[in-house]
């Protein structure tokens, strides 16, 4: 079982690295891109077993807590 | 007076900060990230480096070490605590001075001199700085464009807890002389209750005139004012 964690920053917070980022797609030729988000991605191994539903009560508190900063991050939390 | 100087792996500031302390005839030890206690301390600064490599987010895993527990109670007594640099993004990482600190707007290191602009001298940190005095005092970030919404900053401002803003020699705040794109080119802030603060400039990197600059005494001797017997 895994839990995957993607985090970005939130709308209102500037993002230089996507600002960058997107400039050099536009440059390279790439059309229609509007907006580029830099973020963080977390892979998170579960044991097996784990129910499903206390592990996503947990990690919510955990990404909340510690794995993003929720002053300046979202993050959407996946578990498979 | 007594300085506790906490260190975490990856600090680099901390022997800085405790030479700046004794340089003005105080005593200052360093207390390891794993300390529950932090002694008989008058007051602690967090100081300036890359704690855990700077891993995840800066400052977002040091402010989880035991001492970092010692620091919050000490605190909510009413206790002096300095964050500089690293220090003051695990003092924001830990939710004890609100907004965070995100990466320079131009993804460049800043290593430089910068001018700072006192807004409130009524604080245990400012209060010995003269008057329209400018501070000059260096900067050495990658992460350092402070950010919080537009409800934190207006609490900010009306609080009065906007202590330091980045300013051209002529004490304007202009966006030229803001180094990392912060909002109100805010470079150092203290909690409503005014003793906790924290700055990205370095005080203690400019406590000595051998070092170009000794204007970062005036926040250390502010501290040491407060604290003195018969102080505010």
């Amino acid at each position: 079982m895994k839990a995957k964690i993607i985090i970005t920053p939130k709308k209102a917070v500037l993002d230089p690295q996507g600002k960058v980022v997107e400039n050099t797609l536009i440059h390279m030729g790439y059309q229609g891109v509007t907006g580029v988000h830099v973020g963080k991605y977390v892979e998170i191994d579960l044991a097996p077993g784990t129910d499903r539903e206390t592990a996503k009560a947990t990690l919510n508190e955990a990404a909340h807590k510690f794995l993003s900063n929720p002053v300046i991050e979202d993050y959407r939390l996946e578990i498979e | 007076m007594h300085f506790a100087v906490l260190q975490f792996p990856a600090s680099n500031c901390d022997q800085d900060c405790v030479h700046a302390i004794r340089v003005l005839g105080h005593t200052a030890d360093l207390v390891w990230h794993k300390e529950a206690s932090l002694g008989n301390s008058d007051a602690v600064i967090v100081p300036g480096g890359f704690s855990y490599g700077d891993y995840l987010r800066c400052g977002a895993i040091a402010r989880f070490s035991p001492v970092m527990q010692a620091v919050s109670e000490f605190a909510a007594r009413g206790g002096l605590v300095l964050g500089i640099c690293n220090g003051f993004q695990i003092l924001c990482e830990a939710g004890l001075l609100p907004g965070a600190l995100i990466r320079n707007r131009d993804l460049q290191f800043h290593c430089e001199q910068v001018f700072l602009k006192t807004g409130n001298r009524e604080t245990p940190f400012t209060r010995q700085i003269p008057p329209a005095k400018l501070l000059r005092i260096p900067i050495a970030h990658g992460d350092g464009c402070y950010f919080a919404d537009e409800q934190t900053l207006e609490q900010l401002q009306t609080g009065g807890q906007i202590l330091w803003q980045y300013c051209d020699d002529a004490g304007e705040l202009t966006d030229n002389s803001n180094p990392n794109g912060s909002l109100l080119n805010i470079a150092g802030i203290c909690n409503a209750s005014r003793n906790v603060a924290g700055l990205m400039p370095h005080p203690d990197r400019a406590s000595e005139t051998i070092l170009g600059s000794d204007d970062g005494r005036w926040i250390f001797e502010s501290m040491l004012h407060a604290l003195a017997p018969g102080g505010p």
